[in-house]
């Protein structure tokens, strides 16, 4: 019967000792794997001259921070780019490229370009995925006149392929970075 | 032995028989633990064939005694039947004390007679074992929206969180056997991880009705028991077997238990449960199928004098979360709200795949009784907890198929607890508390939305009653909490400044990794709850409750520490460091009839809560993934006030006919708005039939009418769609149209063999197949809820 009374000393006891052992550890630093932080485009003009970048960069992902964008100069009219985009997530050091990821699993994502109103361009994907459906993350950019409007890159995950449309795409959006970009 | 001494007997009141024999015994029958009279007991003088009852008050009277020993036996169809020698020398007065077992084994059961785990002074609603079984193949959220005042909060139709008068989550305790659960309650889209196939009985409390195990139940408490073994060699148990036709599921459940009469008893319980995708009325809902698997064992002595209890039980539930819920930004979710139909809908599978929920909770607990005497009884308990919930994102390259979000939580608790008689009218409890909490999130690869703690809370607590007279009884109660809780946390360096908490709260910093600044705060808290109450039992069929109760609640991880995007609801949450506890003021008042015929119970209250922490949308944000609301947490007043009715009238013998209707209104009293996730006002009516004459049959048809909440506070966007380039309206906060939902049920019995009942089960959810969305599913943007279900189920019971 005395055990009865001994068995509630004992396990105060037990949860006192247990509870002192491990309050030193400092959780460890958790570095988002997937985060993508910025975003690059590269345009490189057909036949040569200097290449056009569109970046946007969110160093804190979701955090309170805007992402910063900048597009390093106008396009020319009548002049057809290559274009190629690139995905880093700089909270790693160094760097990760994300893109390596994206083009691996190609069949499971897509880039779509949005060309606003006004703006007298086109875009074609050049890359595709193993069924042959667009990748996107190489394509060809033809200025077409001059112009201003804005150009939205958005990268979807598990979309329904092929899918030529952002509407009835599906799947969740990754990436969607807009520029306003002029055709002179 | 036996016989001869009834001889001896016998033939002593014979040769004693020239003596006077014209005297009387008179006396009390009484429950040796507590002095309750028992009435309706059995007298029999040894030797005579002549029996008496005791009456009402427990009296009896037996005549034409002689001065003489008698052998007098006692029995009670709750009591082990016992023998008592009495010296009759004149007109004797004397009291018998039986042991009163099967009260006491089930002393929750018989309320009012014992100090039980919970209030007196505030009505309790009970789900009892038959009504449980019906819900064999659902969870526990779904049997508990049975009763009036229980909605609940809904994450698809696996998730289902109770909800007690527009309350839920933190605000909702669930003692589980004993066991105050700590499963990560926190979270609206966790669901309590007990199995409804292990519960014997249910029973609700709508306000603090639990200081014993919480002082912070600002909503109720909901009190889930097992069955007790009884006091008897016996051998029993049931097996249950069902299938569905929604999901195509089926579920299995067997119990077995062996109990023996000196006290020794073991149950084994296990069940499982398996479900494929759902369907609403028009489409399959992809990625909802559920497995369960549970397990239960229980084993110990109970006696009179002392006792033990050891169980163990096992949960774990793998819940698939509708595959077109999981989203990007505010423009995916403007395109999932606009879509008639999910924006994935894929063939029938069983297959759970990601986003899902993968949760285990383990429950251990030792508990051990020690009657002191007359005085009372003492009782102490141990339990550990360790609740692992692992969440499944959809991801990409290495990741792909590794959770997202890895949590552990573990909990030791001691309980140490006096129940005491202070008198025959007057009961008091009293009794300590200390736990310890341990919550460790693992590196996922993806920012901690909970981050480590340790939590110790140390409790105190006495209550009181007093029956003053047969008609009135007051109830006391006091308890004391002091947590504290210790945390690191890393925060986004963009948000620690953008909080200015970089000034507030800089000496918290232990490092500064850059981007991210790893924080301890430390945390204490010291909080009072109480309760103060009164019935009145004014004649045979009335009762009048009132109850005042005090509760206070210490802010919850995901209060305080959320800061970054919440994948499941596509949006950013943001908690606050600075919170302090929630107070919540509740009156409440009920009268009740109970009668042959008409019966009923009215229950309005009032709850005033000061530092209610709401999370509601504030703004948008802007990221590199698209546009996002951001919801923060803030505390403010607010006010509950509603009003839960019941009645049931029967018709005839056969037929019954029942009725419900709850309002709640909840007001946020400092802004002046509607609260946000407010049940709408329901009301339900049922037709029964039952007729005990053959195989018990009974017939139900129910009907639940849900109207449109009308007030909510507006909290619809605007955001850029590039693709058509325009601002949409992202209606996140509109509710959906009221529903009108029809539910048929009806059970048989059939005599299996001489010792087991087989009971058939065939039951229709949503008898006309409707399509309707419910405002409290987190999931109504999405998708409609189920469409018609057919199940059938057996019970063997033996």
């Amino acid at each position: 019967m005395k055990n009865i009374y001994l068995l509630p000393a004992l396990l105060f006891t037990l949860l006192l000792l247990g509870s002192c052992s491990s309050d030193d550890d400092t959780p460890e630093l958790v570095n988002e794997d997937e985060l993508i932080t910025t975003l690059t485009v590269t345009l490189v003009p057909e036949g040569g001259g200097t290449s056009i970048t569109l970046t946007t960069q969110d160093l804190d992902g979701d955090g309170p921070n805007e992402p910063i964008i900048s597009v390093s100069s106008n396009l020319s009219a009548g002049v057809t780019y290559n274009g190629s985009i690139s995905l880093l997530n700089e909270t790693e050091s160094p760097a990760e490229n994300i893109t390596e990821e994206v083009e691996e699993e190609a069949d499971e994502h897509q880039f779509f370009y949005t060309i606003g109103s006004g703006l007298a361009i086109t875009a074609t994907a050049t890359n595709f995925d193993s069924d042959g459906n667009a990748l996107g993350t190489e394509f060809s950019l033809v200025a077409v006149d001059t112009s201003t409007g804005l150009l939205t890159f958005t990268l979807r995950h598990e979309p329904n392929k092929p899918a030529d449309n952002l509407a009835t795409a599906g799947g969740e959006t990754d990436i969607e970075a807009t520029f306003i970009v002029t055709v002179e | 032995m036996r016989i001869y001494f009834l001889t001896i007997l016998l033939l002593s009141s014979f040769l004693l028989f020239s003596q006077s024999c014209d005297y009387t015994l008179t006396g009390t029958l009484t429950d040796f633990h507590n002095g309750s009279v028992l009435t309706g007991a059995t007298i029999i003088v040894a030797g005579s064939e002549r029996s008496f009852v005791t009456d009402f008050d427990g009296k009896f009277i037996i005549p034409d005694l002689c001065n003489e020993i008698y052998s007098i036996q006692v029995s009670h169809p709750y009591c082990l039947t016992k023998g008592f020698r009495v010296t009759v020398s004149g007109n004797t007065v004397e009291t018998f004390k039986l042991e009163h077992h099967l009260d006491e084994l089930n002393e929750i059961t018989i309320n009012g007679k014992i100090l039980g785990n919970q209030s007196k002074t505030l009505q309790e609603n009970i789900i009892n074992k038959d009504e449980l079984e019906r819900y064999s193949s659902g969870s526990l959220g779904d049997a508990l929206t049975g009763l009036s005042g229980v909605s609940s909060l809904n994450t698809g139709n696996s998730v289902v969180k109770p909800m007690i008068n527009g309350l839920h989550s933190s605000r909702v305790v669930i003692i589980n056997n004993g066991v105050r659960m700590e499963d990560q309650e926190w979270g609206a889209e966790h669901a309590p991880n007990v199995d409804i196939n292990a519960i014997n009985r249910l029973s609700l409390i709508k306000g603090a009705g639990a200081l014993q195990y919480s002082g912070d139940a600002i909503g109720g408490v909901i009190i889930a028991e097992a069955a007790k073994a009884p006091f008897k060699d016996s051998l029993f148990g049931k097996t249950q077997l069902g299938v569905a036709s929604n999901g195509r599921g089926m579920f299995f459940n067997s119990e077995l238990t062996k109990s023996y009469d000196t006290g020794w008893h073991t149950t084994l319980q296990s069940s499982m449960k398996q479900f494929g995708d759902f369907e609403t009325a028009d489409y399959k809902l992809s990625n909802t199928g559920v497995y369960e698997r549970n397990a239960l064992l229980k084993f110990g002595l109970n006696t009179f004098d002392y006792g033990f209890e050891v169980l163990y039980s096992f949960f774990k539930n793998e819940i698939g979360i509708l595959k077109a819920s999981h989203l990007g930004s505010a423009q995916d979710l403007f395109r999932a709200i606009e879509s008639e139909s999910p924006l994935v809908v894929n063939e029938f599978s069983y297959g759970i795949d990601a986003p899902k929920q993968d949760i285990t909770h383990h429950l251990a607990r030792i508990k051990a009784h020690k009657r002191l005497g007359d005085f009372g009884k003492l009782k102490f308990q141990y339990d550990y907890q360790k609740n692992k919930r692992l969440e499944f994102d959809i991801r990409r390259g290495s990741d792909r198929g590794k959770a997202s979000l890895d949590l552990e939580l573990d909990t030791h608790t001691l309980m140490l607890d006096l129940d005491a008689k202070a008198s025959d009218q007057s009961n008091f409890k009293v009794g300590f508390m200390g736990s310890h909490q341990k919550n460790f999130a693992k590196n996922t690869g993806v920012r901690r939305l909970i981050p480590d703690y340790d939590k110790y809370d140390f409790g105190a607590y006495v209550i009181g009653d007093y029956l003053a007279d047969e008609r009135w009884l007051f109830e006391v109660g006091a308890r004391f909490d002091y947590t504290t809780m210790n945390v690191f946390k890393f925060y986004r360096t963009s948000f620690w400044e953008s909080r200015n908490y970089n000034q507030q709260f800089s000496e918290l910093v232990v490092e500064d990794f850059g981007t991210q600044i790893l924080t301890n705060p430390k945390l204490d808290f010291n909080n009072s709850s109480g309760t103060i109450g009164i019935v009145n039992s004014f004649d045979e069929k009335h009762k009048m409750y009132f109850n005042y109760s005090l509760t206070s609640r210490i802010p919850n991880p995901s209060e305080l520490f959320s800061e970054g995007l919440h994948h499941s609801a596509s949006r950013i949450e943001l908690g606050d460091l600075s919170f302090d506890s929630e107070i919540g003021h509740k009156l409440s008042f009920t009268l009740e009839r109970k009668d042959d015929k008409f019966s009923y119970s009215i229950n309005p209250f009032i709850n005033n809560i000061s530092n209610f922490i709401v999370i509601e949308p504030v703004s948008t944000t802007n990221t590199i993934r698209g546009t996002f609301q951001v919801w923060e947490y803030r505390q403010t007043n607010a006010q509950l006030l509603g009003v839960d009715f019941n009645a049931s009238y029967i018709i005839n013998k056969l037929v019954q006919f029942n009725h419900q209707l709850s309002i709640v209104k909840g007001q946020d009293k400092t802004q002046d708005e509607a609260l946000i996730n407010m049940p709408p006002v329901n009301t339900t009516n049922e037709i029964v039939y039952y007729n005990n004459k053959y195989r018990n049959l009974r017939l139900s048809l129910q009907s639940e009418y849900v109207f449109r909440q009308n007030e909510f506070p507006a909290t619809n966007f605007e955001v850029y769609i590039p693709n058509t380039e325009t601002f949409e309206m992202v209606e996140v906060s509109s509710p959906p149209p009221a529903y009108h939902l029809l539910d048929f049920n009806s059970t048989i019995d059939f005599d299996f063999s001489e010792r087991s009942t087989l009971t058939v089960g065939f039951q229709v959810t949503n008898l006309l197949n409707v399509s309707f969305r419910n405002y409290l599913n987190r999931l109504r943007l999405f998708a409609d809820d189920l469409g018609r279900n057919v199940l059938l189920n057996i019970k063997l019971k033996y």
